[in-house]
């Protein structure tokens, strides 16, 4: 047998390496991607559309910007796209950089280019931020549902959990110190006793407190109940309650998106983790002594993103349409700052003499909108094992 | 051969429930069985009599609920399992007890490198990082016969054949140097050549290492190779145990006896094998008495009511069943 076992390893190589597929998961994915033209198309509109972000936002920011998208020139306004400058008209400093007005001006001579650029920023910075808002709680959530769900909440554990949150609210209105007080008591609270649970695994209440470990429901009722009624929420009509009443600003708005769209995220990697839970990795990682957030963080998250980042996707699209929309109905953020939304807004009452105003963005919203869509898609094709069998 | 008599482990009476919404299925109804230092015991049962589940059991991997520990003790080196905390338990898994499970396939996550599953319970265990862990990673593949085993670090599971995932379970299961490895049906996902191989390995390493092996098993081909004593289970008791020799040459109780008699052998060639009527019972809805009556060849209205003790037939060897133990003695 040992000689046997010696000889192994000069046969088998040579066998191995010409049968094994050196192809790792990344190149495997990229071969499928690329079959999908549309796919593609999204991929390239998407690097330039971050491209163009990127450089808009040196180029129109700063005490002397190349392209000034607040420059007002008020003989020049309602130019069509591609008009040369009237130079006569125009102080030296006032001349858009290049002598024509790509996109054309506005009802006050604004360069239109120069404020699409600006705001191609915003639609960039929103999407990517409030969708990696959604999708940080989406993971949280859905993970804990997902892998704790079966845990069943007791009556003590709602008290305590409400106690804290009463403590919270009492701290963000008059009653600081109170909310102070009441949340380092539930603390304390907490901490002593899964210390005593510790040190006595049976210790028993007095009696007339048993109705504390009665079972209420499990982590995840709570959790998906919570997802439910979130959905259930007109999400634009609140996303425009709550801007209206905090200060506009665009971060204000990049928080509420993202707070009101982790429903999808949470509900993709709850279900994800419901199936990989009994995985036979999962409970081999358990038997090799790993513990439960390095099994949820390390083992399972990276088999249950995938979907994750095709709804990611999807839904940077959509929390671009979200804004441009908030924008266009005067919620977004605030004039001087040029966005997407506040372009067509701004143009609506020209829009037949001046149709260059709300046609340019709103096409290049709907491009942005739509590649991000195709792109999505596609990542979701070429990372489904299900699907690709059709390739 | 001499063993050190103080086992490494010793399982206890041991109880496991699941709670159903109408029944309860004992799936584990008083099993008690030993492991001693460096020695490979092998526990041997149909699908559905409690093997896995003992064998969770003892890493603590029973969901709990609907599993519940309906009583006993599981002693690993005189200290009992079943009242440590969480958190002191993962520090028994994979560093003094480690587990090869049945699917090699399925049991190596997808997305990550062999070196990086191997090195995971050494970087938790060890603490150790960087080339030193790599080195001991290479070392353990070369262990488990992997060739070109540097190259093969940086494969994804899928990149490899069913035998070299087992292989390198094996190798992830080794990687803390555990006193008891849990073997559970290892082989039984593999083809017949690569399961030999797999065996051979095993024993090999067994004594290497100097560790002991639970090696969990339906194929009663494979305990003769391997096993230095056996563990017959049923319908969540031990029926039968004793050194090898003993259950293949003079089995005592009726259902190891079927077990025996259903093996393919040379002698045999040609004829109708034997197959034991009936299957293993629900175990929600287990029969009075003797687990094995409604099966037995030789069941007497006794065994219908009567749970049977275990029975001495000396060098420790015992079987589940009165029935014949009187019989051999009237019999002399």
């Amino acid at each position: 047998m040992k000689h046997t076992e010696k000889d192994r390893p000069a046969r088998e190589t040579r066998l191995e390496k010409a049968l094994t597929p050196k192809r790792s998961r990344l190149e495997e994915f990229w071969v499928l991607f690329r079959k999908n033209r549309l796919a593609i198309a999204g991929l390239i509109i998407f690097i330039l559309f971050f491209a163009t972000a990127l450089a808009g936002l040196f180029l129109t920011s700063g005490q002397n910007p190349v392209f000034d998208p607040a420059q007002i020139r008020l003989q020049e306004k309602l130019r069509p796209p591609m008009a040369r400058a009237n130079l006569d008209s125009l102080h030296p400093a006032e001349v858009p950089r290049l002598g024509i007005y790509i996109f054309g001006t506005d009802d006050l001579g604004r360069d239109v280019f120069a404020r699409m650029l600006q705001g191609s920023w915003v639609s960039l910075t929103v999407g990517f931020v409030a969708v990696g808002i959604s999708v940080f709680i989406g993971i949280f959530m859905g993970g804990i549902a997902g892998y704790f769900g079966q845990v069943l909440l007791k009556i003590d554990h709602i008290l305590v959990s409400g106690l804290m949150v009463a403590g919270i609210a009492f701290m963000v209105t008059d009653w600081v110190l109170p909310g102070i007080l009441l949340f380092i008591l539930t603390a304390v609270l907490i901490l002593y006793t899964v210390r005593l649970k510790n040190i006595a695994k049976n210790h028993a209440r007095p009696a007339e407190f048993s109705f504390l470990e009665i079972n209420a429901f499990s982590v995840d009722t709570l959790i998906m109940r919570i997802v439910d009624i979130m959905i259930c929420f007109p999400s634009f009509f609140l996303i425009l309650t709550v801007v209206a009443l905090l200060p506009a600003s665009i971060y204000n708005i990049m928080i509420v998106i993202g707070l009101t769209s982790w429903m999808g995220a949470t509900r993709f990697v709850r279900a994800e983790f419901l199936s990989l839970r009994e995985q036979d990795f999962v409970a081999a990682a358990r038997a090799l002594g790993v513990g439960n957030l390095r099994i949820i963080f390390r083992h399972m998250m990276p088999n249950a993103i995938a979907p994750v980042l095709v709804s990611a996707t999807i839904g940077i699209a959509s929390a671009i349409l979200t804004e441009a929309g908030l924008s266009f109905l005067g919620f977004g953020v605030p004039p001087p700052h040029a966005t997407w939304g506040n372009i067509i807004s701004d143009g609506k009452r020209f829009i037949f003499d001046a149709p260059w105003l709300t046609f340019i963005p709103g096409i290049s919203i709907l491009i942005v909108v739509l590649s991000f869509n195709l792109f999505g898609e596609g990542l979701r094709d070429a990372l489904n094992p299900k699907l690709r069998e059709r390739h | 051969m001499e063993y050190n008599d103080h086992p490494l482990i010793s399982v206890q009476d041991l109880k496991i429930y699941f709670q159903g919404d109408f029944e309860t299925a004992r799936a584990v109804d008083g099993v008690s069985f030993e492991v001693r230092p460096e020695e490979m015991v092998c526990l041997v049962g149909e699908s559905g009599c409690g093997k896995t589940v003992t064998a969770l059991s003892l890493l603590g991997l029973i969901s709990i609920p609907p599993g519940r520990i309906g009583g006993g003790k599981i002693l690993f080196k005189g200290e009992n399992l079943l009242d440590l905390s969480e958190s002191d338990f993962q520090k028994i898994r994979g560093n003094h007890i480690a587990m090869v499970f049945q699917e090699p396939l399925t049991s190596l996550n997808p997305v990550f490198t062999i070196e990086d599953q191997i090195g995971e319970a050494i970087k938790i265990h060890k603490h150790i990082d960087g080339e030193p862990l790599r080195e001991r990673c290479i070392q353990l593949l070369q262990d488990v016969g992997i060739p070109s085993a540097a190259d093969r670090l940086n494969d994804y599971p899928h990149q490899l054949s069913g035998g070299q995932r087992q292989r390198v379970m094996i190798a992830m299961a080794l990687a803390c140097d555990p006193e008891l490895i849990i073997a559970d049906e290892p082989t039984t996902a593999l083809d017949v050549t690569v399961q030999a191989q797999i065996l051979l390995l095993f024993r090999s390493l067994q004594k290497k290492r100097a560790m002991s092996v639970l090696y969990i098993t339906h194929d009663l081909g494979v305990v003769a190779n391997i096993a230095h004593r056996v563990y017959v289970m049923y319908a969540g008791v031990i029926v039968e145990h004793g050194k090898t020799g003993h259950i293949f040459g003079k089995a005592q109780h009726p259902y190891t006896q079927g077990l025996l008699a259903s093996l393919p052998t040379r002698s045999k060639r040609g004829k109708r094998l034997y197959s034991i009527p009936g299957s293993v019972p629900n175990p929600a809805l287990k029969p009075t008495g003797c687990p094995f009556h409604p099966r037995c060849p030789y069941a007497i209205e006794h065994c219908r009511s009567q749970f049977p003790e275990l029975c001495d037939y000396g060098d420790g060897h015992l079987a589940r069943c009165p029935v014949l133990f009187r019989h051999k003695q009237e019999t002399g």
